[in-house]
């Protein structure tokens, strides 16, 4: 004990206070590094989104010089869209059919997802690898012939194409379904069962309700899916006007218009706009999705 | 099972119908009844289907004809498009897949180093994912406008006073293209961020008492635990790859791209098929595609071996 005199003890306080400030100041340093770093990369990302929101309140002259900012504002971009093109026209029918292939792409991958996890029967592995394999073919394969059928049935163009094949499930809602109801316990189900409950039944009121996380999950992706489609459309509604969605609108845009620069970004704000919102109310569920799955839509 | 149910049951009395043990079949087969005839008509049937007409002349109004393998033999001495075609796809392969791979690990790491304010920042670097394809390629082909985009502004504003003419320019459109493929890396992003995350933190705190330095730590505990998602993003990347078709269409339709250099596989299966409705000749491209794609993803399986690193087994395993 000797050795610690008073004053070696101060000096080793001393010191133990130095390095815990230059501690300090690293991490301080690397915090600052690390925010300004993240700043940077968050201006990049956002910059583009930024750039056609400020164009979309240029003067159809002014998006088309060197000029950074809207002189004047203008704001009446905003309702010329939905007169110099059929905006809402395109819009609606883009609802629709998102809707509509929601719609079908729920009630159709709900009950295989359920089947295929929830009850025991031979086959069933079988039948999911037959799942995973469709989910990994190029789905220009089945395009030809798939058109052909449309084609032969008079479907092109118009919707059906773009709805109906939602009804027959889609192979990566099925999927993501099964994966997260292999996690309800299945003790849940076996005592509904032993009370005589049926197999409908406990599907929809018991599995259903226990598992509105995933399946809002596909309902998300099935939408913007189709939202964010432009092959589908282009094959089999691009021959008529009237049924145009935004993608496709929005591509025709400029042979149409002569490429009206503002307007045409303030039909890309709009046409964005609903699924950012939407992203901003359900991002836990979305990033969800994405992480069990490693696939978006 | 006999057992079981026995304790409960008197002597005399008839068993009840045991409930547990019955497989409905109807339930079952009503439910998959949907995806079953999905899967015949849309995927069983048209893939038989289109092999077949690979081997034949169809124009949709005709009867197909046979014609053998003459629509293979087109593709690799007759059709200079095709030729194209594939070399683009492949030359944007081989770039984008490794650089969109480490541009998704840069990010998602950066993601996990702040201790507070992670969820703004993720929010804002998965935005760009979401926004429609269309609607993406149209900004960009703005904002890449050489002569009054504000990137080429910026450019020379710092002093470079020949930039690039980007989607303008043949030998620049398809960086401009993987710039734009970049900026929407979000999705694969979350998956690497996921990854990140699950490393356990005590590896990088007995690295450090080791006297390991950032990057071997990196490259030695981080890299190998993310090499099953690497795997992932690069099979899935392959297959996107030769699918690519939105936007490469898209920026072409708005820059009027004469030289091609924005043509890639799908956009030659588009317009054989759907343009010059020569749909024989189209699904022997789409059987090409599929062969490729089967490749180079047997490729990738084969050699996982030596370089995916799976800690609790895996489906491919």
């Amino acid at each position: 004990m000797s050795q610690f005199t008073d004053e070696k003890l101060k000096q080793i306080d001393q010191e133990a206070i130095i390095l815990r400030r230059k501690k300090k100041f690293k991490d301080f340093l690397q915090t600052v590094g690390d925010h300004s770093a993240l700043i940077t990369m968050s201006v990049i990302f956002a910059f583009p989104l930024f750039m056609v929101f400020i164009i979309s309140l240029m003067s159809a002259g002014q998006a088309e010089t060197r000029s950074f900012w809207p002189k004047p504002f203008v704001w009446h971009n905003y309702i010329e869209v939905f007169t110099t093109v059929p905006f809402l026209k395109w819009t609606l029918n883009t609802m629709f059919v998102s809707v509509m292939g929601t719609i079908g792409v729920v009630i159709s991958s709900v009950p295989a997802a359920y089947v295929l996890s929830r009850l025991q029967w031979k086959g069933r592995h079988t039948t999911f690898l037959i799942i995973l394999g469709t989910m990994m073919l190029p789905g220009q394969v089945t395009q030809i012939p798939v058109y052909i059928i449309f084609a032969k049935l008079g479907w092109i163009p118009s919707f059906l194409p773009l709805i109906v094949p939602a009804f027959f499930g889609s192979a990566f809602s099925i999927f993501l379904l099964r994966q997260f109801f292999t996690s309800i316990p299945d003790e849940i189900s076996d005592a509904a069962r032993i009370d005589g409950c049926s197999e409908f039944k406990l599907m929809m009121r018991i599995v259903v309700p226990l598992a509105k996380p995933a399946i809002s999950a596909i309902a998300l992706f099935a939408f913007l899916g189709s939202w964010n489609d432009f092959f589908g459309p282009l094959l089999y509604i691009a021959e008529n006007p009237d049924l145009y969605t935004l993608g496709i609108g929005l591509n025709a845009f400029k042979g149409d218009h002569h490429t009206e620069t503002s307007l045409m970004m303030t039909a890309s704000v709009l046409f964005m706009l609903p699924v950012i919102v939407i992203f901003f109310f359900s991002q836990k569920v979305f990033i969800e999705g994405v992480t069990l799955t490693g696939v978006k839509g | 099972m006999t057992g079981a149910t026995s304790l409960f049951q008197k002597k005399g009395e008839v068993a009840p119908p045991r409930k547990k043990l019955k497989v409905p079949r109807l339930f079952i087969f009503l439910c998959l009844a949907p995806w079953l005839f999905g899967i015949i008509f849309f995927t069983a049937y048209p893939m038989i289907s289109s092999f077949y007409q690979s081997f034949t002349q169809y124009n949709i109004i005709d009867k197909p004809v046979f014609i053998g393998l003459d629509n293979y033999e087109r593709m690799f001495f007759e059709d200079d498009d095709f030729m194209k075609a594939l070399k683009n796809t492949i030359w944007i392969s081989v770039i984008s897949i490794p650089l969109r791979i480490c541009f998704a690990i840069f990010a998602a790491w950066l993601l996990t180093r702040p201790k507070r304010g992670r969820n703004i920042y993720r929010t804002i670097f998965f935005l760009p994912s979401m926004v429609p394809a269309v609607a993406a390629t149209i900004v960009f082909t703005y904002v890449f406008n050489p002569v009054y985009g504000p990137i080429n502004k910026g450019l020379e504003f710092v002093g470079i006073n020949n930039p690039p003419y980007w989607f303008l320019d043949p030998s620049w459109s398809k960086w401009a293209l993987i710039i734009l493929g970049l900026w929407g890396i979000g999705d694969t992003m979350i998956i690497f961020l996921a990854g990140l995350l699950d490393v356990p933190k005590s590896l990088y705190e007995a690295a450090e008492l080791e006297g390991a330095s950032g990057f071997q730590s990196f490259r030695f505990i981080t890299l190998p635990l993310l090499t099953p998602v690497i795997f992932f993003s690069g099979v899935t990347g392959v297959i996107g790859s030769f699918q690519y078709f939105t936007q490469a269409f898209v920026a072409s339709g708005q820059v009027n791209d004469y030289s091609k250099a924005m043509y890639f596989y799908a956009t030659h299966i588009y317009q054989t098929a759907f343009k010059a409705y020569e749909m024989g000749y189209a699904s022997a491209l789409a059987w090409f595609l599929l062969l490729i794609t089967m490749i180079c993803t047997l490729v990738i399986l084969k050699t996982q071996k030596r370089w995916v690193h799976y800690p609790n087994g895996s489906l491919f395993k």
